[in-house]
């Protein structure tokens, strides 16, 4: 399974000095997700990998320390909240749910064109947290240390036991 | 808010689901009366929608006020309102009936999460209902599947994490094929509304006539995997059998109707009662012997179980056949029948396992001979069992002999008399195995110490003698569920 | 007929991705093995969608600012991106899928101690033969 982390000192000054800026392409990748190629998706899945990069390199504890548990699993349900919660903000301002133009300040259409980039940007940065936070949490629930396919076989409690 | 509720009814089970998976870790204690308002609300909500339905006809909604055919439209007719209100109904009951058998059944940590899933759950099925979307139908049966199969996993014996498995990867190929006839859909006609779809169907069967089959082929066999019709059910008794009380009783009530719903969808106004009948006569035949087997075989299989939840397991794969057949049968009476059935079962079903979990709770096993002495120890619970018993074989005055009458009206309308015959062993064979158990509910051995020794909790009792209650009112006022049964069923049909 | 394949290869590949993704699963006993049929399959309808989405010599789908678009793209049309997009949801929710398996399977392995399917199965024949149902 898992090496605790690479022996090679040059992977790992590497990976350690890129981690910023993968963080910050996904930032720019959320950023252009209203008119370009990319968004929440791409962008929260990129953020993710600086520390999926983290733990390969630096060992599982290194890298689930710069995001503990509590803080992803925190992260995913806030992420659609922020979602859910622009929605339902834009339906009590009566528009429709996700209706953006209706959380206009004011009611030229240039607010409008505003509020409507607003609300599309704060989608996208739910979606962003909410995947950042899958995918830091699939990838270390799945890599934990003594827990997949190489646990030893033991007897357990729920096995029959044959002698009985 | 009346004119928005279509989108709160989805949106604010969703948004309570996400509230307990965020603050359960703290709160552990709020989750219960939390997912209890939002079902509450959804079920407030969706009564009102059918309200409306009834009234106007058809309710739209425009999601994030987009024009039809760019945006999503929820659409809501008489038939998905009925849908849409047992499912809101059900889930509503079931989260008022859970609180105890949880407590008993998941871990502790577990529980906030738990809810959470049971939110999840009730908004993909709510979703699927409601929209008027075919790839937004899609995407809601996977959140539906995908909180089902974590539910069923999430009970306490082992055998449990395999019968979820088996369900997912069921459940996935059923989704997947779902998905590959929405693609073939698209591909013939270029639009993903239904309405829309339907309008540019007799262009699209002109054209590409086989791109059109091969999309309504994909969506009834995966449809058919996701409602457990025979034989495609073998993940429906180890998932139902295995799952916490409380995920059985919402799940047996709901989940396979929904996709029921779905089919009855995509046959009737999506491709229309025209492509069925003119185009393709062959394949609704097949779906016809399909659910008069399933009539038959389900109950056959659950004669013979002695655990309870796999016998109910079983009667709901013979259960589907009733609410597939007047489908089947392209026939205003039948389909009457099945679409009152929508109710009757989620009625009786949600009753019987709801008795099931009070055992499950006081006696620590869903054996049968666990039952024994029932009626004397909690006369409420073995109440509610009786009627549901009754209605379930189609006792008159019990919501089960409305849909029975209706369908067998169906089958002589249509010149199908030998459909009869199934229907009657079909009913045969519920009698034998619900009088197996109302026999050790009613007359077991006065000597024997029962296995339940206390009346339910109740939250529990108020929820399932709701269940019961209604399987009552759908068959002493069977005017309510029928007359807006019948016309849902010639809405579809375009009888009107 | 080899004509007729080869003006279609798309759906050649298509089909074939998805023949060989049921395959897995339904002749794989190992959970895992069955989880990569199960992701061949859905990439395959990924693949479908995507050809679909295509139009004869298209180009990227990024609308431009009017009479901004490059020298010798002014007439040419873009993409269909909505199935671009639907799979993008698809995708999400194939990762779902997944991650909800591969959870599974670490809990079936901690309970049995094993992730073929025949071993799970014996496992439970021989607890209900002893009795405790």
């Amino acid at each position: 399974m898992m090496r605790p982390h690479t022996e090679s000192l040059v992977v790992r000054f590497i990976a350690r000095r890129s981690v910023p800026f993968i963080q910050l392409f996904a930032l720019y990748v959320v950023a252009h997700g209203e008119d370009g190629p990319g968004g929440g998706f791409q962008g929260g899945v990129i953020f993710a990998s600086a520390f999926i990069l983290l733990a390969l390199t630096e060992g599982w504890g290194r890298g689930r320390s710069r995001m503990p548990e509590p803080v992803s699993d925190a992260l995913m349900p806030a992420g659609a909240l922020l979602y859910a919660g622009i929605g339902l903000v834009a339906l009590l301002l009566g528009g429709g749910f996700l209706q953006y133009a209706s959380l206009a300040v004011g009611g030229d259409q240039h607010a409008q064109h505003l509020a409507h980039h607003f609300g599309l940007i704060g989608i996208e940065v739910g979606v962003t947290i909410t995947v950042a936070g899958s995918m830091v949490t699939l990838f270390f629930e799945m890599a934990r240390p003594k827990h997949f396919l190489n646990v030893p076989r033991r007897r357990r409690r729920h096995r029959p036991d044959p002698d009985a | 808010m009346d004119a928005s509720l279509p989108a709160l009814v989805v949106v604010v089970p969703m948004l309570a689901a996400i509230l307990t998976a965020l603050a359960g870790r703290w709160w552990r204690r709020h989750a219960w009366p939390v997912a209890l308002l939002a079902t509450a609300f959804a079920a407030a909500g969706s009564l009102r929608i059918l309200w409306r339905a009834v009234h106007e006809g058809v309710v739209l909604y425009r999601m994030g006020g987009w024009p039809v055919p760019t945006g999503i439209p929820y659409r809501i007719d008489l038939l998905n309102g009925i849908v849409l209100a047992m499912v809101a109904c059900v889930s509503f009951l079931s989260v008022l009936w859970m609180r105890e058998s949880v407590k008993r059944e998941i871990r502790q940590a577990g529980q906030a999460s738990y809810y959470a899933v049971v939110l999840l759950f009730t908004t993909g099925f709510l979703g699927i209902t409601i929209t008027g979307d075919v790839f937004n139908l899609y995407v809601f049966l996977e959140i539906a599947s995908i909180t089902s199969y974590v539910l069923v996993a999430m009970g306490r014996r082992r055998e449990g994490l395999f019968a979820g498995y088996q369900y997912l990867i069921l459940g996935s190929i059923g989704a997947t094929f779902v998905l590959i006839g929405i693609g073939h859909l698209y591909m013939a006609t270029g639009s993903l509304a239904m309405t829309d779809i339907a309008a540019r169907l007799s262009g699209a069967l002109v054209d590409h006539p086989s791109v059109v089959h091969t999309s309504f082929a994909f969506i009834t066999v995966g449809l058919a995997i996701k409602m457990a019709l025979f034989p495609l059910h073998s993940w429906q008794p180890g998932a139902y059998t295995y799952a916490p009380s409380s995920a059985s009783l919402l799940m047996a009530a709901t989940a396979t109707k929904v996709a029921a719903y779905a089919f009855y969808r995509f046959a009737f106004t999506v491709f229309g009662t025209h492509y069925v009948t003119a185009r393709l006569p062959q394949v609704m035949d097949g779906i016809m012997v399909m659910a008069a087997a399933a009539m038959v075989v389900g109950p056959l299989f659950a004669v013979r179980q002695d655990n309870l939840k796999r016998m109910l397991a079983y009667s709901s794969v013979g259960q589907i056949g009733y609410v597939v057949l007047g489908a089947a049968l392209v026939n205003a009476s039948a389909m009457t029948g099945s679409i009152a059935h929508f109710w009757n079962h989620a009625a009786s079903k949600g009753a019987l396992f709801a008795v099931v979990g009070i055992v499950v709770l006081r006696s620590g096993s869903p054996h049968i001979d666990n039952l024994r002495g029932l009626g004397r120890r909690a006369p409420w619970t073995a109440a509610a069992m009786t009627v549901a018993a009754l209605s379930l074989v189609g006792v008159p005055l019990t919501g089960g002999f409305v849909t029975k009458y209706y369908l067998a009206l169906g089958t002589l309308e249509t010149g199908r008399g030998v459909l009869l015959a199934f229907i009657l062993l079909s009913s045969l064979l519920t009698a034998v195995y619900m009088w197996r158990c109302l026999q050790r509910v009613w007359f077991a051995d006065p000597d024997l110490e029962p296995a339940v020794t206390r009346e339910a909790p109740w939250t529990m009792r108020v929820a399932t003698l709701t269940f019961g209650a209604a399987c009552l009112v759908f068959g002493v006022f069977a005017w309510i569920p029928v007359d807006i049964a019948s016309a849902a069923a010639r809405a579809l049909l375009g009888e009107n | 007929m080899l004509e007729f394949l080869l003006s279609h290869y798309n759906y050649a590949i298509y089909i074939a991705l998805m023949m060989i993704g049921l395959y897995a699963i339904l002749a794989r006993g190992n959970l895992v093995k069955k989880i990569i049929g199960l992701n061949i399959l859905q990439t395959a309808v990924f693949l479908f969608y995507i050809s679909i989405g295509k139009v004869d010599r298209g180009t990227v789908p990024v609308i431009w600012p009017a009479g901004e678009r490059p020298p010798g793209f002014e007439n040419v049309p873009y993409e269909n991106p909505l199935p671009h997009v639907l799979m993008l949801t698809a995708i999400v929710v194939g990762v779902s899928v997944t991650a909800v398996a591969l959870a599974l399977i670490v809990r079936i392995k901690a309970a049995y101690g094993t992730v073929e399917e025949d071993e799970i199965l014996e496992a439970d024949e021989l607890r209900d033969r002893e009795g405790d149902a």
